[in-house]
């Protein structure tokens, strides 16, 4: 099993760790460092099992790193939490769950509701490329704008992405993703108008308002004229012989755990899913000194873009399609996959299974939308599995069908990080038309900013998207 | 198309684009070798090409290289998201030829540094010389430049730094 698990260099990031803390796991001393999530310092230290399902005794891991699963919770000081989006504290005793978990009596922080509403021109819920994109615009022109995110940072994925980015350069292109990210942070915070507010969670839509939580201050109702729903998506899961063993890992938990917190998800990977998620992953991973065993793909051709898969094929990588995983293997972390060719069917045929020795496996099988919020609000959704799951129908200029709810970025579609930020500044113009129409400037700007995005969908990569999108937009 | 399955580029289809030059270019000096063969939503070469000798009328169009502009001078290499742009220079006489391409893997090798290199399936072919090294700002990359076997011109597209004691 691999036990060096920090990343001491690496070719493009680096990792400010904070200040030494001293934490106790199971009565063990560990070493952590402000600023890094409890999970992070768990893996880091070598913990693979945080927890034991209650029925079958299984062990659970760390999945998806950002709070959108169970997988890692763990008891702290008598409370249970996901360590994953718990920051590690000097002194904090951590303990693992076997059996069911002790119920928190105390009443949490959270829960205390703050009696006077806040009020705002514009709430924009997630704070990922398009919400960035939305804020800067609308708080520029002189709107107050609340922007929300339940994660310690802005940027959504962006801050994980090391890879040069695509595209022109109005959108950034020629600069690496985690850069944009921080420059694009820089600019928000010199903005008067616009309060962010993270680990911040839009928990609900109620008539008195939306309310927000936040583990310091508490929950709050916010009542604004608009409201721009940009929550992104998360990651899908994949069915096969246990896929709950720790070591299965969703690509995007192991981008956060290696990008942000500088801890390797594994020495020895196999990455499910050849789309551009799983390609980009793998060189990551390379490029922090991982070996990637294998990318295994069922469809019979590769999933994402030609350039990103000719990177990981220079340095070695096979990428196996027609094959599917059906099995992992291991006792308490992962020590093999099994996979298998399939036929047409997306049937594994009996005979062909292959045993990859391997301690991790990364799911890069897509992402769905998180729309719940969006259903909250009444906005429409229709099933489109080109555009990853439940999308909202709303019409060219992001617009849904509830008076002042708009949508962009991926919870309207899964593309990319251009094409967010691109919808988040339609987002902007829009809600600014609502409030005068005749502005010839802000009409002019919007129609630039629509035929830009339809000018990038018009690639035969985006080919998907773009009928996925003949069944929700309209008008 | 079989680099779809591959994702290996294949030297014919680089010919059927027009990506690759003519021996007589090739002889003259440095020049670029795009291996971007789908159209993608991407600009970067355009954009950062100061002699004009690429073009390209919507982003989501191939890159159309002009061999009589380029002067091989890396700065789109530098900078291309894709890795897919190498800078290749067979004016020397002798057996030695030059290629430049973006390194991302970590620190780079130094002027001097033997290199092992690899093809675009990664399997070694033959070993190089480091010659030039130097970071671009924008992207944050490095450009390497490697004395290479002039029979590995159109092979070598990757290379592994030798770690101390290997030979
Ligand atoms: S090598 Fe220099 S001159 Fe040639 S295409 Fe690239 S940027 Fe332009
Ligand atoms: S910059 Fe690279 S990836 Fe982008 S179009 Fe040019 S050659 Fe292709």
């Amino acid at each position: 099993m691999f036990k060096q698990r920090r990343i001491s260099k690496h070719p493009v990031l680096r990792f400010k760790r904070g200040k030494e803390v001293t934490i106790f796991f199971e009565g063990k001393p560990l070493k952590a460092f402000e600023g890094e999530s409890l999970a992070a310092a768990l893996y880091a230290a070598g913990v693979d099992v945080f927890r034991w399902t209650p029925k079958l005794g299984r062990p659970r891991g760390p999945f998806c790193m950002v709070g959108k699963c169970g997988s890692c919770m763990v008891e702290v000081d008598g409370e249970v939490v996901r360590a994953c989006i718990t920051p590690v504290k000097e002194g904090m005793k951590v303990r693992r769950i076997k059996g069911l978990p002790p119920i928190n009596a105390r009443e949490a922080p959270d829960a205390a509701l703050n009696p006077s509403p806040l009020e705002v021109d514009v709430l924009i819920v997630g704070g990922g490329p398009a919400g960035m994109a939305a804020s800067e615009i609308l708080a520029k022109e002189g709107m107050s704008v609340l922007l929300v995110d339940d994660q310690p940072r802005l940027g959504g994925q962006l801050i994980k992405q090391t890879h040069i980015f695509f595209g022109s350069q109005e959108l950034f292109a020629g600069k690496r993703g985690f850069r944009i990210a921080e420059e694009y942070e820089k600019k928000l915070m010199s903005l008067s108008n616009l309060q962010v507010m993270l680990r911040t969670t839009a928990l609900g839509v109620f008539e008195e308002g939306i309310l927000i939580t936040n583990p310091e201050k508490g929950a709050r109702l916010v009542r604004p004229k608009y409201v721009v729903i940009s929550t992104g998506a998360f990651e899908n899961y994949l069915l096969f012989e246990n896929n709950d063993l720790p070591g299965v890992m969703g690509a995007g938990g192991a981008q956060t755990l290696m990008n942000l917190y500088g801890v390797l998800p594994g020495k020895e990977v196999v990455v499910i899913g050849s789309g551009n998620v799983g390609l980009i992953i793998t060189y990551q991973l390379l490029q922090a000194g991982a070996g990637v065993k294998a990318i295994i793909e069922a469809a019979p051709k590769i999933g994402g873009w030609l350039v990103h898969a000719a990177k990981i094929r220079r340095f070695g990588v096979p990428i196996i399609t027609k094959h599917t995983i059906i099995a992992a293997e291991g006792r308490d972390r992962v020590e093999a996959a099994v996979i298998a060719e399939v036929n047409e069917k997306w049937e594994p045929i009996p005979g062909t299974e292959k045993r990859i020795e391997c301690d991790t496996i990364l799911l890069a099988v897509g992402l769905t939308p998180n729309s719940e919020l969006l259903r909250q609000f009444g906005v429409t959704t229709k099933y489109v599995p080109e555009l990853g799951g439940l999308v909202p129908v709303r019409n060219r200029y992001m617009e849904t069908n509830v008076d002042g709810v708009f949508v962009a970025g991926d919870v309207s579609g899964v593309e990319e990080a251009t094409t967010a930020f691109i919808e988040g500044w339609i987002v902007a113009y829009s809600i600014l038309l609502k409030e005068n129409p005749g502005n010839k400037e802000w009409l002019q700007e919007r129609e630039r900013l629509v035929m830009m995005v339809e000018e990038y969908r018009s690639s035969p990569v985006s080919s998907k998207v773009r009928s996925g999108l003949r069944y929700v937009e309209v008008g | 198309m079989e680099e779809r399955v591959s994702g290996i580029v294949s030297l014919e289809t680089l010919r059927r684009l027009g990506y690759l030059p003519t021996e007589d270019r090739l002889r003259k000096g440095p020049v670029a070798i795009f291996e971007c063969i789908e159209p993608i939503p991407c600009n970067v070469c355009v954009l950062s090409c100061p002699f004009e000798a690429v073009k390209m009328e919507k982003i989501t169009d191939l890159p159309k290289v002009d061999f009589d502009r380029c002067t091989g001078c890396t700065l789109c290499v530098a900078q291309c998201p894709g890795q897919a742009i190498f800078v290749v220079d067979a004016s020397q006489d002798g057996e030695e030829a030059l290629l430049s391409l973006q390194y991302d893997m970590g620190e780079p090798p130094d002027p001097g540094d033997r290199v092992v290199l690899l093809d675009r399936e990664g399997n070694s072919v033959g070993e190089g010389k480091v010659v030039k090294v130097y970071k671009h700002k924008r992207s944050e990359a490095f450009v390497v430049t490697i004395a290479i076997p002039q029979k590995l011109l159109m092979v070598a597209r990757a290379f592994r730094k030798v770690g101390r004691g290997e030979s």
